[in-house]
């Protein structure tokens, strides 16, 4: 009984220090991510739509559209890429080749999780951004940059939560699907991805999630201008590396300083709407 | 009960850690070595990473010199440093600009000590094939008038800008001295010294600006302005004319252990030797000054 309650106490306690760490963290964030607004009386509407970002002018301007765009864009782009790669992984462990793909592909995709990001924006400043330089076009800098780094870097995320997907369906799927006379191909197009859909979708939003917050591997290799991106080989800049550049230059309580955590403040929300969508898709999960 | 009690006790001291660690600061007092007496005690100092590795070289130093003495050194950049200090979180604060240049810092209330001297040119990627530049064609360059190098006198090339960050105290010099004040066209813009070299190395027809400490080996070339070549000697005359300070702030006026870092650092031993060591120029070695207004006078 003794025992009992005190395992009981420790592990609330637990839970109670992480909400409450959530929401000091969404109070302190929600207060200083308004104050750019309320205090220093930045326009809301143009910070969300203006692509004009001048806080060194005389009439300075702050216009946030450009990063958000970027941020946008990069999550979007590198979703594209890392989605058929993880999901394709994932089948390709759990229904081709459960046994010997498992064993050589599980650890690679885990080994890609513990790089650290700097090494990831290292390896795109000496080794992807000449690259694309030279075979694609552009600077090197960019879009294209910046997503081909934050697509490996979600690989693993996406692989993982994809494989625990399909590996938890249903062995009668597969086999009523097979004793019905469908091929295997047949049986993981038409069954088992559709079954397991929710929780793929639910995997590439994580991914998207990951990718929208990481800051210092996209910094090294998009270039960081102000100017909206017309192309995918031009520089942009998103809302993490904005934030990271200028922070500890400027100082607290001063406008660009409150700016950079309004910033920080649409992150957070986006956070959540990622949170809620990943919600939502999991409710609609049938199995 | 007891137990009930127990986990009482325990829960409140959770929170009061949590909330401690919520909203503390770093709010140790230094005890300094008064009247000749040993020094001892802790020093926090935070602020512009381009003095970093200067500052806490002499900190290393120091120690060594004063056993019981704990100096800490955090780089954050100027704006973190100014505000550490301003609120008393820490007792130096360095910045590569005057406090007076930065938004929401009580200048008046923090006392400045310039520990030395940076000086900064443009460098471009070797292969460019310049090595002087006029200043009325440097702002053509860094304002997107002028987008090849074969305008002057160089490679057929496109120009390839390479920028610091606006908060940025070395953009702040180049734009104030070099720039006359014109605002940079869009290019690549990374914060961090190493890696905007890189770019420039790597990046055929790249522009950037750089301290001279990053321009000593044989990558990058430095332009001369103006037919000045940048050199220590002529930062320090006032010929060339892209250079700042690397400011120690305190609060008030410098007292205990922050004083006697602060004297340490402008010690004939650290001006002659660390300084120059770690390429910067000596404040000792200045004929010229400089206030916040960036008017020149002679020493």
């Amino acid at each position: 009984m003794n025992g009992e309650f005190r395992g009981r106490m420790l592990v609330t306690l637990c839970a109670v220090i992480m909400i409450a760490a959530t929401i000091a963290i969404t109070i302190f964030l929600g207060t200083k991510g308004l104050q750019a607004f309320f205090k220093n009386g930045v326009n809301p509407i143009e910070f969300l739509t203006s692509s004009d970002w001048n806080p060194l002018k005389e009439n300075p301007e702050y216009g946030a559209l450009t990063f958000i765009v970027g941020s946008f864009a990069v999550t979007v782009l590198s979703a594209i890429i890392a989605a058929p790669l993880g999901i394709g992984a994932a089948i390709f462990m759990t229904e081709i080749a459960p046994s010997w793909g498992r064993k050589i592909l599980q650890p690679i995709v885990e080994l890609l999780v513990g790089i650290p990001s700097v090494v990831y924006g290292f390896i795109g400043l000496t080794v992807l951004v000449p690259f694309v330089r030279s075979h694609i076009g552009g600077l090197g800098f960019g879009l294209l940059s910046g997503t081909i780094v934050l697509s490996v870097m979600i690989l693993p995320t996406v692989t993982t939560i994809a494989t625990d997907a399909m590996a938890t369906l249903p062995k009668n799927l597969r086999e009523g699907s097979l004793a019905l006379g469908a091929t295997r191909w047949q049986t993981i197009k038409k069954v088992l991805i559709p079954a397991a859909l929710p929780s793929l979708l639910t995997a590439i939003v994580l991914g998207m999630a990951r990718a929208f917050g990481e800051a210092l591997a996209v910094q090294m290799v998009i270039g960081n201008s102000r100017d909206l991106p017309t192309s995918i080989l031009d520089t942009a800049a998103t809302l993490t590396t904005i934030i990271t550049l200028n922070m500890g230059n400027t100082t607290y309580g001063s406008v660009e300083n409150n700016t950079l955590w309004s910033m920080g403040l649409i992150l957070l929300i986006m956070s959540f709407g990622f949170i809620l969508l990943i919600r939502y898709l999991a409710s609609r999960r049938k199995l | 009960m007891k137990n009930l009690k127990k986990l009482g006790l325990i829960l409140t001291v959770a929170m009061v850690a949590v909330f401690a660690a919520a909203c503390g600061g770093a709010k140790d007092g230094a005890s300094g070595g008064k009247d000749g007496k040993e020094l001892s005690g802790s020093l926090v100092i935070s602020g512009s990473s381009a003095m970093q590795p200067l500052v806490a070289a002499a900190a290393e130093e120091f120690m060594n010199d004063n056993p019981s003495v704990d100096v800490q050194v955090n780089a954050g950049g100027s704006g973190t440093g100014l505000s550490q200090v301003a609120e008393g979180s820490v007792q130096i604060g360095n910045s590569d600009v005057f406090a007076e240049e930065k938004d929401g810092i009580p200048a008046d209330k923090l006392e400045d000590h310039k520990v030395a001297v940076v000086g900064m040119t443009a460098a471009v990627n070797p292969k460019v094939g310049i090595k002087n530049i006029s200043k009325e064609d440097l702002i053509k360059v860094f304002t997107g008038k002028i987008t090849n190098w074969k305008d002057l006198g160089g490679k057929d090339q496109k120009i390839v800008l390479v920028n610091r960050p606006d908060s940025s105290g070395t953009r702040a010099t180049f734009v104030k001295y070099a720039l006359d004040g014109a605002t940079p066209a869009e290019g690549i813009t990374e914060d961090a010294n190493n890696t905007v070299l890189k770019i420039i190395n790597e990046t055929d027809g790249a522009i950037g600006y750089l301290a001279f400490s990053y321009l000593k080996g044989d990558q990058a070339t430095p332009l001369s302005i103006d037919g000045v070549e940048p050199t220590d000697e002529n930062v320090q005359n006032g010929k060339f004319p892209i250079w700042a300070y690397e400011h120690s702030y305190t609060k008030g006026k410098a007292d205990g252990l922050a004083k006697a870092f602060i004297d340490y650092m402008m010690s004939k031993d650290v001006q002659e030797s660390l300084v120059p060591d770690q390429g910067y120029i000596p404040a000792s070695k200045m004929k010229v000054e400089r206030d916040a207004e960036g008017k020149m006078s002679n020493k």
